[in-house]
């Protein structure tokens, strides 16, 4: 049997990942990872947070704060052939076609191509828009993040959150513009959302929730009610849309991301598998509904999983365990971590483990997460570790018990 | 194997916890602690941790 070709398409956390998991499985595969972006597979969540502030404050700074970024891999090179700089454009029978029109031979094809940020589709101020989402946009924007500047960031998800708590630790006015009732309340619920709109005031960020930009002028931007905002930087953090478009007539499903089965398997495209941000699948510990997971550690988990299904195949048997991974995810923001087990944005109802909601960023709160009088998620808020591990604990156990029922 | 993690990077999110809880622990102070010398069983628990890890701060030797 001929060793087996296997491209990765997305050159990221889930990219790399699945490159070392492939690799674990199937030594002898022959693996290729192709990217778009001309940069080694690197770490995004310090965007928004450390890698802002150290490039901010030094925008010569580049090279060291790339260097940081960069994952580090046991893969030896020789175990991977990387193609940089060009995406792919289409899933064709034979493999992948890139932009340069070549084409990048395997039968078997694994989108880890992530998301893209959304953008108003609203005309003016381009040269003071920004998104965030790689390094690139970094450079771009770290320039423009000076003492007294006034940010405007539109959207108030996590991201918008965390570069406007660094604009604030960097000396900016930052005001956020959030059309719902406030900030990261979809993921958070309305309790410890309202907290954190707090600790935002508290900060000196002006939340203006409840309002939507309706234009764009030469000084900033123009909200709903007509009331105009002078911004030198203006940063979209509206959310983000999967990068799915390569894999148009592939079969495969996908509204939202790539569906997946329990393999990783998109239905429809037997030779295509997903992973990371972009995979779209069924999760048993929260039920049948198939969701796509903005967490760094899905890239992970992922990837492992492809390669349980790789090694089973090439062992002619079938799948020892379901997929049915623990979610998490963390934020910084003021100074304050807020770490999460499970999945809080499910929940229907929430009650403090530990600390008071208005005592947020001042003292530690564990809050506890319901759905349906059920644990589904715990949510640490400046938290001791230890503590947060055994509120933890309880929560794995009343999901395991879904799992088995 | 040895274990090491970078306590200047460390950021105590707890993945390698999760990941390998019989080689990393934290004390009721909420310290990261963990087991310096690991037996080649735990080798692919430890090294599912140092993938956990976000600040990339686990070193194995
Ligand atoms: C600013 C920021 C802060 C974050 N902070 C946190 C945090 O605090 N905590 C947390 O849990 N998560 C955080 N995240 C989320 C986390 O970084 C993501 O979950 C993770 O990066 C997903 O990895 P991925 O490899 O699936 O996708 P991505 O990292 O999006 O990588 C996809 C890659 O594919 C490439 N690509 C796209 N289309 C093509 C194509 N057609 N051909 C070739 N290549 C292509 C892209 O350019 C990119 O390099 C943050 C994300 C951002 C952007
Ligand atoms: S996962 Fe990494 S950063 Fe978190 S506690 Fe462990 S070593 Fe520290």
């Amino acid at each position: 049997m001929t060793a087996p070709r296997i491209t990765i398409v997305g050159a990221s956390l889930a990219g790399l990942r699945t490159a070392e998991a492939v690799h674990a499985a199937l030594p002898a595969a022959r693996i290729t990872l192709v990217g778009d972006e001309p940069l080694a597979p690197y770490n995004r969540p310090p965007l928004s947070k450390e890698a802002a502030e150290t490039l901010a404050r030094d925008t010569t700074a580049r090279e060291a704060v790339f260097g940081k970024l960069l994952l580090r891999s046991k893969l030896s090179p020789a175990a991977l052939s990387l193609r940089l700089g060009s995406g792919a454009v289409a899933l064709e029978p034979g493999g992948v076609r890139l932009a340069d029109g070549a084409l990048v031979p395997g039968e078997r094809v694994i989108a880890a191509t992530g998301l893209r940020p959304r953008r108003l589709p609203l005309p003016g101020a381009e040269a003071r828009r920004h998104v965030l989402r790689s390094f690139d946009d970094l450079v771009r924007l770290a320039p423009s993040l000076r003492p007294g500047a006034r940010m405007v960031v539109i959207g108030g998800g996590f991201i918008g959150c965390e570069i406007a708590a660094t604009g604030r630790k960097l000396g900016l006015e930052a005001t956020i513009v959030e059309p719902s009732p406030q900030p990261m309340l979809r993921a958070l619920g309305p309790r410890v959302a309202a907290a954190m709109a707090a600790l935002h005031r508290a900060h000196g960020v002006v939340l203006l929730t409840g309002r939507s930009v309706a234009g764009f002028s030469d000084e900033g931007v123009i909200l709903d009610d007509g009331q105009a905002l002078a911004a030198e930087v203006i940063v979209e953090a509206l959310g983000s849309h999967p990068n799915v478009e390569w894999l148009a007539g592939s079969g495969a499903d996908l509204r939202d991301g790539v569906l997946v089965d329990d393999r990783m398997v998109a239905p429809g495209a037997e030779g295509l598998m997903a992973v990371g941000d972009v995979a779209r699948f069924v999760n048993p510990l929260f039920g049948p509904e198939a969701r796509r997971t903005e967490h760094w550690c899905v890239p992970g988990q992922t990837a492992k999983r492809v390669g349980e299904t790789l090694a089973a195949e090439a062992a002619g048997t079938a799948l020892a365990t379901r997929f049915a991974p623990m979610p998490s995810f963390w934020s910084d923001q003021h100074g304050m971590r807020l770490q999460a087990f499970g999945a809080p944005s499910l929940a229907d109802a929430c009650r403090v483990l530990e600390g008071e909601l208005s005592l947020v960023g001042r003292a530690p709160v564990i809050v506890e997460y319901l759905r349906g009088g059920e644990p589904v998620g715990v949510l640490g808020l400046g938290a001791n570790p230890a503590a947060l591990a055994k509120a933890r604990a309880r929560l794995d156990a009343a999901l395991t018990e879904t799992l088995t029922a | 194997m040895k274990v090491d993690v970078d306590m200047s990077i460390c950021l105590l999110h707890g993945q390698c916890v999760i990941a390998a809880p019989q080689v990393f622990s934290f004390d009721d102070d909420g310290g990261l602690v963990w087991v310096a010398e690991v037996d080649e069983a735990q080798r692919a628990d430890v090294e599912a941790a140092a993938d956990a890890c976000p600040e990339q701060a686990i070193l194995l030797g």
